[in-house]
C-alpha cells in the first residue's frame, strides 16, 4: 500500500475516536501539569476575601454578636451578621427541599459549624484574624443528635415553623417531624407478609457520610456596579440552576447574571446545593462594589456543606419456603439535620429511595420515609450516586443476605431465583418503576464463574472448620452484590428541582474547516465531559473527536442546563449531544446530496462521509460537506451547520451490575485484607471503556472508604468528630485493593446511542459488596447485621460479641 | 486553618537558638519538622508570638555510630534514619519502625528529635527510644544535661525539657539481638491504635535481655520492665509470651477515641505485644 491510497473504512472508523474508543482524556494534559484553572485559582483585581465566624455549639441561642473588635483588626471592612441581611430577605434561603436554612445565624445556631458572622477582609489572613475577634454570646440549649429521640423530645429545633403543621411534602406530626413520604401499597405489603411462609426483619442504618471532594466548596462574586452585571465564579454541579437562584434571591435580572464554574476537583453531590458562603460573597460584594472570594477549609467542608445518607431504614422481607420472595416492607427514619437541603427532584423528598426493590421481581412493596430535624449539618445529597439510590441498594442487598440466612440458604442462588428475567423488561416495579432493560441471570453467571464461587464457598467452608480447630484466626468473607440503579434524571413530567424540568441540552456549531464545538448545560467535575461527549458527537456527525472542543460551565455560552449529578450527563445531556448532532447530519445530507448532484434520499451517511447509495466512490466528506455550508449558495438551505438540542428523557435508565469482594479478616484486631474485588458493570453502550474503568475503580474507593471506616460522627452533645482528615477515612493507594473489571452491553432502548451512566454505579453497587464480605466472614458464626463503617474495633467487636475471643 | 500573626526567627547555632528561647519566654516556641505545632497554630490551638525555627543548625543534625555507640542529632529527619544504611546495620528497629510513621512527605520533613521531644502519646519515637534505653541531651542556658528516656516523660506534651532547653541529640548504644516495631494503625497516616517496640538476646536458646515499651497506650509512651523480666530465661515460648503480655497490660492505661473503645484497645495491645515478641525472638 503506498501513501496515496486512501484509508480502509477501519481506517476511518478508528481516526474518528468514536465511540467504543479508549481515547486518552483530552483534560488529563493540563490537569497533570498543574495548569488546572479551579475557583482558589481565580484572582481577580481588588479581591477581597470572606470568611465565616462557625458556631461551636450544635444547639445554642445566640444572643449577642459583638463586631467591634474585629472591625479594629487591619484589614477588615466589614463583618455580616443576620440582621445586615434582613432588609434584603437574605438571612434566610430557600433549600431545594423546599425547606428554608438561615444563611447566618437568626437567633440561634442549630448546629456544630453553623456560620453565624462573615467576615470581609482584604485578605484570608486578615480575615481569619477578624473572625477571632468576633465575640458571640451563646447560650446552650439541648441538644438532639438521635433522630428517634427527636421525634418524641420536647425540644423544639426549628422555631420558625414550630406551629406549622403542614410542609413542603405533606403533614408534620411534630415538631421536628418534616415529612412522611410514602410509596406502594401497604395493607396489601403488609397481608403478604404476614401470611408469608418465611419472614425476615431487620434494622439496616446507612451512617452519616460526606462526599469530600478534594477540592472544597468556595465562589468567587464580583458585582459590576457600572453595567449591573453580576459574575459568579463557584463550584457549581449545576450552573444554570445556580443563575436561576441568584436571580430570585437577589432580584437581579437573570441576563445580569453569569455563573461559571471553572475546573472543579470533585463535587459527587457536595457542590450540587446553595450554600450560605455563595449567598454572602454576592452580598458582600454588592455592597463593597468588589470581587470577593469564599473557599472552605477542609474542617468547614466537613462540619457545615452537604452530608449524605444517615437513613435508618427498617425492613421485612417475605417469602415462600424455597426462596420465592413475596414482598418487601420498608420504613426510613431519615436524619436530615437542622434544615431540610437535600437536594433531590422537587416531587422525590426521598429521591428514588422506592428502586430499593432492586433487581428482584417483588410482587408488593411499600416504603415510607420519615423526614427529621436534629442538631447536625444540613444535606442528604446524592454521594456518588442517584438520589438516595446507594441507599436503597445497600438496604435491599443487606436484606437479601439476612432472608438467605433465615432460609438457610446460599445467597447467590437465592438472587438469583428471584431477579426480574430477561423476558420481563420493560418491568414495571411494585413501586412504580420501569425499568428499561437488563439481563440480570447473564451478568450473575459471568460473575459468579470469573471469581470460581463454588471454589470460594468451599475454601470458605475450610476455613471455618480451621478456625473452630484453631488453626487460624483469619476468617474469608465473600461479599455479594447484584445492583440495580435508577439514574439519569429526568423526564420532565415528573423531575424538576425548584420548577426546572430536569432535562438537559447541547449547542453544536461546526466551523468551516470541518472542527466544531459543542456546548452543554453540564459541568465536568473530574468524569471526563471533554473526552466522552466528543465521542458521541465523533460517531454521530463524523467530524474526529480531536477536533471537537467540548465546553461547559459559563452560563453566558452554554445552553441552559440542570447539571451534574445522579450519573444524569450521559443519559441526558448525552442524549442531547447525539439528537443535536443528527440535526447536523439531517443538514449534512441534504448539503452533500445539492453538492453530488442527487436527491437527498439517494445519499447515505458512511463514518465521516455521505455516499451515492449503490456508488461508494462518490462522496462529500464532513469536512467538504462543512466548507460548502458557508461558502456555497444552496438553494433553501440556510447557510451554516449548527444544532441545539434540548433533550426530556422519556424514562430513567437503569444500569446495573454485579460485584463480588472477598475479604479476609482477623477477628484478634479487626484488621481486613480484600483478597479480590470483582465488579462487572452493565452501562448499556459503552462509550469510553477507559474513562469507564476509572470511573468504576474511583467509585468502588470511595464504597470502601464508605463501608469501611468513613463517616460523620458526632457525640451526644452534637460536636463533630470526624473533621479532619485524621478521622475523615479517605483511603491513599496503599489501601485501595486492586479491582477485576468486566462489562456485560444491554442497551437502553431509549437512548439515543442505548448509553445508561457509570459513574456512581461502583459506589452503589461496591458499598454493599464490601459490607455483605464483612457480615459473610462471620455468617457462620451467627452473625445477622452489624452497622457500617466496618472500621477495625467495630469488626473486633462482631468477633467479640459472637464469642470468637474465648 | 490560618495562624494568627507571628515573628519568625531562623538562628544558626544552638547557643542563639536558646538566647531566643530566653528572650522570648512563654511565647516562643522551636520549630523542628513542625508536623505537630504547625497544625496546632493553624488551629489556633497553640499561640506562638516567635517561631524558632531549628532548621539551619547544623550542629543538631547528622547520625554518627562510633565503638558501638549510636548518636543522632535532633534535626535528622525520618526519612534520614530510613536511608542510613549504617544505622539500618546498627539499629534496625529504627528503620522498621520510621517507615511506619505517617507517609514519605511526612517523614521528609519530620525529625526525631520533634518526635521526642514534643511529647505527644501518639508519636512512634518515644516508645521506641525507652525500649532502647536511649538518652536524651538537652541543652539550655546552663549548659548542657542528658537524660534517660525512660524518665523523660511526665503526662501527654508534658516532659523533662525545660521551655528553654532545646533537645539537642540522642544517643544509645546499638542493640544486639532481636527486634521487631510492631503497629497497628487505621491507614497510612495514623497513630498507632496500638504499638510495641521489642528488643531482645538470646543466649543457648534462652532469653537473655528482653526490652518492651509500648506507643499510645497511655498518656506517656509506656516502658514495661516487668514484661521484659517475663521473658529472660524463658524460650519465649506460649507462656513466657503470655506472661509478657499480661505483665504490659497492667501498666498501660488508652484512652477511648476515634480508635475504639478502651476494651478493644487493651486487646489490640495484647495481640501486638506478643506479635512484636514473636517477631522479635525469630530474629533473635
Amino acid at each position: 500500500m503506498n501513501d496515496q491510497s486512501p484509508p480502509t473504512r477501519e481506517q476511518r472508523v478508528a481516526g474518528l475516536k468514536g465511540l467504543g474508543c479508549s481515547r486518552k482524556r483530552v483534560e488529563d494534559a493540563r490537569f497533570t501539569q498543574g495548569k488546572g484553572n479551579y475557583v482558589d485559582d481565580v484572582k481577580l483585581p481588588g479581591m477581597l476575601f470572606g470568611d465565616f465566624v462557625r458556631s461551636p455549639y450544635a444547639h445554642a441561642r445566640v444572643n449577642a454578636i459583638r463586631t467591634e473588635e474585629a472591625l479594629k483588626v487591619p484589614g477588615v471592612l466589614a463583618v455580616l451578621t443576620a440582621k445586615d441581611l434582613e432588609p434584603l430577605s437574605l438571612h434566610w434561603m430557600p433549600t431545594l427541599a423546599g425547606d428554608k436554612q438561615m444563611v447566618l445565624a437568626d437567633g440561634k445556631v442549630l448546629f456544630q459549624g453553623q456560620e453565624v458572622a462573615f467576615v470581609v477582609a482584604t485578605d484570608r489572613y486578615a480575615a481569619a484574624d477578624g473572625i477571632a475577634a468576633v465575640e458571640v454570646d451563646y447560650e446552650e440549649l439541648p441538644v438532639l443528635t438521635d433522630p428517634f429521640e427527636a421525634l418524641q423530645s420536647d425540644v423544639v429545633l426549628r422555631e420558625d415553623i414550630a406551629d406549622q403543621t403542614e410542609g413542603a411534602h405533606g403533614a408534620r406530626r411534630h415538631h421536628n417531624h418534616i415529612f412522611l413520604w410514602e410509596e406502594g401499597d401497604e395493607a396489601a405489603t403488609n397481608q403478604a407478609i404476614e401470611s408469608a411462609e418465611v419472614v425476615a426483619e431487620e434494622m439496616v442504618y446507612y451512617h452519616r457520610t460526606h462526599p469530600c471532594p478534594l477540592e472544597t466548596c468556595g465562589c468567587v462574586a464580583s458585582m459590576d456596579k457600572v453595567n449591573g452585571k453580576l459574575t459568579v465564579y463557584g463550584t457549581f454541579q449545576a450552573p444554570h440552576v445556580v443563575r436561576t437562584v441568584a436571580s430570585l434571591l437577589s432580584g437581579i435580572e437573570e441576563h445580569n447574571i453569569r455563573v461559571i464554574s471553572p475546573d472543579i476537583g470533585g463535587g459527587f453531590g457536595n457542590k450540587v446545593g446553595v450554600y450560605p458562603g455563595y449567598v454572602c460573597s454576592i452580598v458582600a460584594s454588592i455592597v463593597t462594589g468588589k470581587p470577593v472570594k469564599w473557599i472552605e477549609n477542609r474542617m468547614d467542608n466537613l462540619m457545615a456543606t452537604a452530608f449524605a445518607r444517615d437513613y435508618w431504614m427498617k425492613g421485612k422481607i417475605s417469602a415462600t419456603r424455597d426462596g420465592k420472595i413475596t414482598g418487601l416492607h420498608c420504613h426510613v427514619t431519615a436524619d436530615h439535620g437542622a434544615f431540610d437541603a437535600c437536594a433531590d427532584p422537587t416531587k422525590f423528598p426521598a429521591g428514588f429511595f422506592h428502586i430499593c426493590t432492586g433487581s428482584y421481581d417483588i410482587p408488593v412493596a411499600y416504603v415510607g420515609v420519615d423526614g427529621v430535624y436534629t442538631n447536625k449539618a444540613p444535606g442528604g445529597v446524592a454521594y456518588r450516586c442517584s438520589f438516595r439510590v446507594t441507599e436503597a441498594a445497600y438496604f435491599i442487598e443487606r436484606m437479601i443476605e439476612v432472608l438467605a440466612i433465615e432460609l438457610g440458604m446460599d445467597a447467590a442462588e437465592l438472587r438469583a431465583k428471584n431477579f426480574i428475567r430477561a423476558d420481563q423488561f420493560p418491568y414495571t416495579s411494585a413501586l412504580g418503576w420501569e425499568y428499561d432493560s437488563g439481563d440480570y441471570h447473564t451478568a450473575w453467571d459471568k460473575a459468579l464463574k470469573a471469581v470460581d464461587y463454588e471454589g470460594l464457598r468451599r475454601e470458605q467452608a475450610e476455613r471455618v472448620e480451621a478456625f473452630k480447630r484453631g488453626e487460624t484466626r483469619k476468617l474469608l468473607g465473600i461479599g455479594l452484590t447484584h445492583f440495580t440503579e435508577i439514574v439519569g434524571a429526568g423526564p420532565v413530567k415528573n423531575c424538576d428541582i425548584l420548577g426546572m424540568g430536569m432535562f438537559d441540552s447541547c449547542e453544536i456549531r461546526v466551523h468551516p474547516t470541518g472542527s466544531a464545538i459543542a456546548r452543554l448545560g453540564t459541568i465536568s467535575q473530574g468524569q471526563g465531559h471533554a473526552t466522552t461527549f466528543a465521542q458521541i458527537l465523533a460517531s454521530e456527525i463524523g467530524i474526529p473527536a480531536d477536533s471537537i472542543t467540548i465546553e461547559e460551565g459559563d452560563t453566558d455560552t452554554a445552553p441552559y442546563g440542570l447539571g451534574t449529578y445522579g450519573s444524569r450527563s450521559t443519559p441526558v445531556a448525552g442524549a442531547a449531544t447525539a439528537m443535536a448532532g443528527r440535526k447536523i447530519r439531517a443538514k449534512a445530507q441534504m448539503i452533500a446530496a445539492y453538492l453530488l448532484e442527487v436527491h437527498d434520499d439517494d445519499v447515505e451517511f458512511d463514518v465521516d462521509r455521505f455516499v451515492v447509495k449503490g456508488a461508494p466512490e462518490r462522496f462529500k466528506t464532513m469536512a467538504e460537506i462543512a466548507y460548502a455550508a458557508y461558502n456555497q449558495a444552496i438553494p433553501g438551505v440556510e447557510p451554516g451547520l449548527e444544532a441545539v438540542s434540548y433533550y426530556d428523557p422519556p424514562n430513567m435508565t437503569y444500569p446495573f451490575g454485579a460485584y463480588i469482594c472477598v475479604m479476609e479478616i482477623d477477628v484478634d484486631t479487626g484488621v481486613h485484607e480484600i483478597r479480590q474485588f470483582y465488579a462487572l458493570d452493565d452501562c448499556g453502550t459503552r462509550i469510553n471503556p477507559m474513562v469507564i474503568e476509572g470511573q468504576v475503580h474511583g467509585g468502588l474507593t470511595e464504597a470502601l472508604a464508605i463501608a469501611m471506616g468513613q463517616e460523620i460522627a458526632y457525640d451526644e452533645i452534637g460536636n463533630h468528630k470526624t473533621a479532619t482528615f485524621m478521622d475523615f477515612f479517605i483511603p491513599t493507594a496503599w489501601e485501595t485493593p486492586t479491582y477485576t473489571t468486566d462489562h456485560t452491553e444491554t442497551p437502553s432502548p431509549h437512548h439515543p446511542i442505548g448509553a445508561k451512566g457509570v459513574g456512581e454505579s461502583p459506589n452503589v453497587g461496591g458499598v454493599p459488596a464490601f459490607s455483605n464480605a464483612v457480615h459473610d466472614a462471620f455468617r457462620a458464626f451467627g452473625l445477622r447485621q452489624a452497622h457500617m463503617p466496618h472500621d477495625q474495633w467495630r469488626v473486633w467487636k462482631i468477633a467479640h460479641d459472637l464469642g470468637l475471643h474465648g | 486553618m490560618i495562624p494568627a500573626a507571628f515573628d519568625y526567627h531562623r538562628p544558626a547555632d544552638v547557643a542563639s537558638a536558646i538566647a531566643l528561647l530566653q528572650e522570648h519566654g512563654d511565647g516562643a516556641r522551636a520549630l523542628a519538622g513542625g508536623h505537630s505545632l504547625i497544625p496546632m497554630m493553624k488551629l489556633r490551638m497553640a499561640s506562638v508570638d516567635h517561631l524558632v525555627d531549628l532548621q539551619d543548625i547544623d550542629e543538631l543534625k547528622g547520625i554518627a555510630i562510633t565503638g558501638g555507640k549510636v548518636s543522632i542529632g535532633a534535626m535528622t529527619t525520618q526519612n534520614e534514619l530510613i536511608t542510613n544504611d549504617v544505622l539500618a546495620q546498627a539499629a534496625p528497629i529504627l528503620r522498621e519502625a520510621a517507615l511506619q510513621i505517617a507517609d514519605p512527605q511526612v517523614r521528609y520533613v519530620g525529625t526525631i528529635g520533634g518526635n521526642v521531644a514534643n511529647g505527644d502519646p501518639g508519636n512512634d519515637m518515644p516508645g521506641l527510644m525507652q525500649c532502647l534505653n536511649a538518652t536524651f541531651t538537652l541543652v539550655g542556658p546552663d549548659g548542657s544535661r542528658d537524660v534517660a528516656a525512660r524518665d523523660f516523660y511526665e503526662a501527654a506534651y508534658m516532659t523533662e525539657r525545660e521551655d528553654e532547653e532545646l533537645l539537642t541529640r540522642i544517643t544509645f548504644v546499638a542493640p544486639t539481638g532481636g527486634y521487631a516495631y510492631e503497629k497497628q494503625k487505621r491507614k497510612i497516616g495514623d497513630y498507632a491504635t496500638a504499638a510495641c517496640a521489642v528488643q531482645l538476646s538470646k543466649q543457648g536458646g534462652e532469653c537473655a535481655t528482653a526490652a518492651i515499651a509500648m506507643t499510645n497506650l497511655s498518656d506517656v509512651p509506656v516502658f514495661s520492665e516487668a514484661a521484659g523480666a517475663a521473658l529472660v530465661g524463658t524460650a519465649c515460648d506460649a507462656g513466657a509470651v503470655k506472661a509478657a503480655v499480661a505483665a504490659a497490660l497492667e501498666e498501660i492505661d488508652p484512652m477511648e477515641d476515634n480508635r475504639g473503645p478502651v476494651d478493644f484497645k487493651r486487646h489490640v495491645a495484647g495481640v501486638i505485644i506478643s506479635r512484636a515478641i514473636e517477631r522479635a525472638w525469630s530474629r533473635a
